[in-house]
């Protein structure tokens, strides 16, 4: 393939996403939510500040939540990312998913995947937080709807059951 | 507006040596980027100074602890998490610890280290006022060699340090003879998470008998740099805490401190709160100095 002009000055960036090994053309500093989102299509991680204050972006990167809309994609050479399309199992939702649903810890949506991811980082972490932990685990991600105690009750309930996988 | 990708050349050597060739080579051209909590919202918004970075993120000579007899060498790379999670640090530098707690949010710990966060030099930085408390020192690495010098001091007017164009910060030295010290931090913002401190506060102390034998007090957001309160030291050190001790040491802080009006708060507020924090923790020193 003849690489076009628009091309020059990519690189090719290998890298895990939902346990599946991708390649992808970049330029090193494009930032890994907009990778995310548009080359590979997975929309569920959301741009809401685009400088690291709201979390609505944020996703695993080896274990570790970031805000991808703060991550150079060359930083993520290598690395295994993990966004919300990689919790569940085909129709299987994670049990914080679930305990979302249930509990109404999802109104308007665009929190929800990096609040969800937040809630997972935790319990992977910590997997019976008091409420207090809870409240710090979850303190990078904003929600304008649920006014979190919603949000706290999913993730306690989740905490209960034991998250599914990690 | 927003910074076009194309427009930027970012390159990741795969060590420290490699890193601090590429800035002697250039230096001025190139700055470097760790976990980019600060160099990419700068990005965003368009605002970066150079458009050739070079990524220090996760590399091994940056991203260790070493703990000797004497002192503790926390790696530039280090994020606030590996601070927060550090079990000596969280026993004999809680102030550092708790800073780290209230750095960001958790995603932010973990990707900003506390070599960016001294390096960015911002006097809002939430643990910088415990690294001037503990008297800490840096090591700054070129291909010219390393040098070690006092971190009070480092940085010399806003957003300016002593950093030459070819260096990058190597470690952080942290002296471990503050056992037994009372210590006292607390962020005044408008949430302790993501928000950042109209006023910052590390303090130690230590009594012997009644007398206060050595203090150290350093705030953040209070002047273009983070600073330690010398004269309000001066004035506490050696003497019993009474009324009108405290009532002296919060009108020194508040004369010596250089706040300004911005976006976060005004120089009146934050003045008053100064002294507050001041008498705060002159109060705890005396009830928690007599029992240790």
């Amino acid at each position: 393939m003849i690489s076009s002009l628009e091309d020059r000055g990519k690189s090719e960036i290998a890298l895990m996403v939902n346990g599946e090994p991708k390649v992808v053309r970049a330029f090193p500093m494009e930032r890994l939510l907009d990778v995310l989102r548009q080359q590979l299509g997975l929309t569920g991680a959301k741009e809401g500040c685009g400088e690291g204050e709201c979390g609505s972006c944020s996703v695993l990167m080896d274990d570790a939540l970031v805000n991808s809309c703060l991550v150079p994609i060359l930083q993520a050479e290598g690395a295994a990312i993990v966004t919300i399309e990689g919790l569940a199992a085909g129709e299987q939702l994670e049990t914080l998913q679930e305990a979302f649903l249930e509990c109404g810890g999802s109104q308007c949506g665009i929190c929800t995947p990096g609040m969800i991811l937040a809630a997972f980082h935790l319990l992977n972490k910590n997997p019976r937080p008091t409420l207090q932990e809870v409240k710090e685990g979850l303190s990078g991600n904003l929600c304008r709807c649920t006014g979190y105690v919603q949000i706290f009750e999913a993730v306690a309930r989740a905490a209960e059951r034991g998250t599914t996988s990690s | 507006m927003r910074s076009d990708p194309r427009d930027y050349e970012l390159v990741a050597p795969g060590s420290l040596q490699m890193a601090v060739e590429l800035l002697a080579g250039s230096p001025r051209e190139w700055l470097p980027i760790a976990g980019g909590t600060d160099i990419m919202v700068q990005y965003a918004a368009g605002k970066l100074p150079s458009r050739k970075l070079v990524s220090i993120w996760n590399l091994a000579e940056l991203r260790h602890m070493e703990v000797l007899a004497n002192e503790i060498r926390v790696g530039a790379g280090c994020t606030y998490t590996d601070i927060r999670e550090h079990e000596v640090i969280g026993r004999e530098f809680p102030l550092l610890a708790r800073a780290a707690c209230w750095t960001g949010g958790i995603a932010n710990q973990n990707r900003g280290t506390i070599g960016g966060n001294i390096g960015n030099a911002s006097p809002a930085a939430d643990s910088l006022p415990a690294l001037l408390a503990y008297d800490a020192e840096l090591i700054l690495v070129s291909v010219r060699g390393e040098r070690r010098l006092s971190y009070a001091g480092f940085h010399t007017d806003y957003k300016k340090t002593k950093l030459a164009p070819d260096e990058l910060i190597q470690s952080v030295c942290l002296p471990r003879e503050f056992s037994g010290y009372v210590c006292h931090a607390r962020k005044v913002g408008s949430r302790s998470a993501q928000a950042i401190a109209k006023v910052g506060i590390a303090a130690l102390g230590r009594l012997a008998g009644t007398r206060v034998e050595d203090v150290r007090i350093a705030l953040g957001s209070v002047a273009p740099v983070p600073l330690r309160l010398s004269e309000t030291e001066r004035v506490v050190r050696g003497n019993a805490i009474d009324e009108s001790l405290v009532a002296l040491a919060s009108k020194t802080a508040m004369a010596e401190i250089r706040p300004i009006d911005d976006i976060r708060s005004t120089a009146k507020y934050r003045a008053a709160v100064a002294g507050n924090l001041v008498a705060e923790f002159l109060a705890l020193l005396n009830a928690d100095g007599r029992k240790a």
